[in-house]
């Protein structure tokens, strides 16, 4: 068996060399499309068709020999060998069909510089990579009418692009298309940090202090998403309480322990909030 | 002879048997008040109730039922999942008709080995030593709908049989915003901060890699529990990572590895920390106290606080952290302390306690 395979390669390296003449394959070959190969003479031999997914052996005429579109599916070096003759020739890939487009983050801070990073890999319909320059477009956006269009030529079959996000929170539509093939995807555009958080804080029926910040935006104006960790904290002379409340509806709110004279502030994240000094009648 | 055998086994048998079952009833009383409170104590090793009941003085004011949810827990609290396993005592005073006895407790729990020290009142009751056991009675909430219409998070990943290229939801974004390595006692430690800078929830984890001088790794370790593990958008937990007999002029440096992983959570139960103080305890260590209290409706059952304490620059040197044995109930204040190192007490300039919790019938 391995003298067998030795043979093969054996063959399959020498022959183009010392029969290359006569043996030919008209034209460039494009995956899926099918050759026809000319052998000179006459009568039946046997060709051997070695490629990238392995090989096929069959009895043909001497003459002009059809071989078939789905014996040519992939793109690469095919070598055909009939009765010591060969010729090799390069399968390329057919027309694009399909886009695989990897869209990086899937949720992105609002109006972070150059944050989203599309790559787009351009296949024919069998799976190989299209590797002749490809003209691709990017659009970033979060409606038909704003967005960023991004051209890019491809390069060995891949197109990318880097992209700002847009300045207002919600799901932008992320489109790489080349010619008649278009792929979508969603990135999240989200809230950035807060950008000033204001809290206000309010005595309660059973003397507890009820505090409420106004609406919690980034610095662009997009609310910041509910469930977000808002920390109140409360010092006074009886210690340190800290309430860490979610954002809901937009506001945070919590109930801190009553106190005739109380230092009380507000953060989220690292973001500091205004700091209140309660007692003494405010 | 072949009858007489048997019937000796089975005789043995029923008095082994009978034995075992009339062990509770001939506890002798205690004749000295350590005696006493070793008797309770060996009881409750044994997980007898009743036994150990038996050692409670009657002006204690507390039954049988509430001593035993006392002492093994209810709720699903910490002390279900809890046995003591050693114990030391010491008579701290003594006269003809009380005496304190200090009890120091080792049980072994779901979490790991908790330390406890009863300063106990012991009385002459009934020509015998009893122990004091006051039971703080819980308030009871009254029944109430408490509204709880809090933000859940749940996830949709990618299919299987989805292409490669398509999309799939990122994990959250975090950060390590301080890190401050320690040695103490042959131990080397990493202390410091993690923020969930997304705007979804997270599982975090922190992992660290110690180098040698070498170029080889001299140690791994994780956080483990000394970290909040599910950080809601914002939230900020402190980590602490020991690496006992760990010296530092061995480690050129270390490899810190933050992990997080997208995780279906619940925005609640929201936990307030009142009353938060830095006190010395019984024997004069500093410790942290202040109150829990669960602003939700559903009962947590194992609360965790975590402290982080600063120095006068702002940075984080100390890490601690403390298990409470009662459960939460909603609304209901419920005391912690968290023991501190003697020598770091006069450094401390500033502190942030945050609560994390286990909940029995919460799964996420």
């Amino acid at each position: 068996m391995n003298l067998l395979k030795r043979g093969i390669v054996f063959a399959m390296l020498l022959a183009p060399v010392l029969c290359s003449a006569q043996l030919s394959i008209a034209g460039p070959v494009q995956a899926g499309a099918g050759a026809m190969l000319q052998a000179p003479g006459s009568g039946s031999a046997t060709l051997y068709l070695f490629g990238p997914t392995g090989a096929i052996k069959r009895s043909v005429q001497r003459g002009t020999i059809a071989i078939l579109g789905d014996d040519l599916k992939l793109a690469g070096r095919y070598t055909a060998i009939l009765d010591g003759s060969s010729a090799s020739f390069y399968v390329t890939a057919a027309p694009l069909a399909r886009i695989s487009f990897i869209a990086r983050p899937s949720r992105v801070p609002a109006a972070a510089s150059g944050a989203v990073l599309g790559s787009a890999f351009l296949f024919d319909r069998y799976q190989n990579l299209v590797l002749a320059p490809t003209p691709v477009t990017f659009r970033l956006g979060t409606d038909a009418a704003t967005g960023e269009d991004r051209y890019s030529n491809s390069h060995n079959g891949v197109a990318w692009v880097q992209l700002n996000s847009g300045r207002s929170s919600g799901p932008a539509q992320f489109i790489a298309s080349a010619g008649d093939v278009s792929v979508r995807r969603v990135v999240q555009q989200v809230a950035a940090d807060p950008c000033a958080i204001r809290m206000n804080a309010t005595r309660a029926a059973d003397g507890s202090i009820l505090v409420e910040t106004a609406p919690i935006q980034d610095c662009s104006g997009n609310a910041v998403p509910d469930g977000t960790i808002v920390t109140f904290t409360s010092v006074d002379r009886a210690g340190r309480s800290t309430v860490d409340a979610r954002i809901k509806r937009g506001f945070a709110r919590a109930e801190l322990p009553a106190s005739s004279g109380a230092t009380l502030s507000v953060a989220a994240g690292v973001v500091m909030g205004n700091e209140i000094h309660w007692g003494g009648g405010q | 002879m072949n009858k007489i055998l048997p019937a000796l086994l089975i005789v043995l048998a029923c008095a082994l048997v009978a034995a075992a079952t009339m062990h509770s009833s001939v506890l002798t009383p205690a004749t000295t008040p350590e005696g006493a409170v070793q008797s309770l104590l060996n009881q409750i090793k044994t997980h007898d109730a009743a036994g150990a009941y038996r050692y409670v003085a009657k002006t204690s004011n507390t039954d049988e039922q509430e001593f035993a949810h006392d002492v093994f827990g209810d709720d699903g609290n910490l002390r279900t999942y809890s046995a003591l396993q050693v114990f030391d005592t010491k008579v701290l005073r003594e006269n003809d008709q009380e005496a304190a006895v200090r009890a120091n407790l080792q049980w072994a729990s779901a979490i790991g080995a908790v330390y406890d020290t009863r300063d106990l009142k012991v009385v002459r009751e009934d020509n015998s030593w009893k122990v004091l056991w006051p039971v703080q009675a819980r308030a009871k909430v009254p029944p109430q709908v408490i509204p709880v219409n809090y933000l859940r998070w749940d996830i949709v990943s990618r299919g299987a049989d989805d292409d490669w290229g398509a999309q799939n939801v990122d994990a959250p974004r975090v950060r390590i915003i301080s890190m401050n390595p320690v040695e103490k006692d042959g131990n080397f430690i990493l202390l410091g901060e993690i923020e969930n800078e997304d705007t979804v929830p997270g599982f975090v984890s922190v992992a660290a890699t110690l180098i040698g001088k070498d170029g080889k790794t001299i140690g791994q370790e994780e956080s483990f529990d000394k970290i909040s593990h599910v950080l809601l958008p914002k939230e900020i937990s402190p980590f602490r990572i020991d690496f006992p007999n760990m010296a530092r002029e061995r480690i050129a440096s270390v490899h810190m590895q933050p992990n997080a992983m997208l995780v279906p959570a619940s925005a609640d139960p929201v936990m307030g920390v009142l009353h938060q103080t830095m006190q010395k305890d019984a024997r004069g260590h500093p410790v942290l106290t202040g109150e829990l209290v669960n602003q939700s409706g559903q009962t947590v059952n194992i609360p965790h606080v975590l402290a982080t304490f600063y120095d006068n620059a702002g940075k984080v040197i100390w890490v601690a952290d403390g298990y409470v044995d009662q459960s939460l109930a909603p609304l209901t204040p419920v005391p912690f302390t968290i023991a501190l190192r003697d020598d770091l007490a006069p450094q401390i300039h500033s502190y942030r306690v945050t609560a994390n919790q286990y909940s029995r019938d919460r799964t996420q």
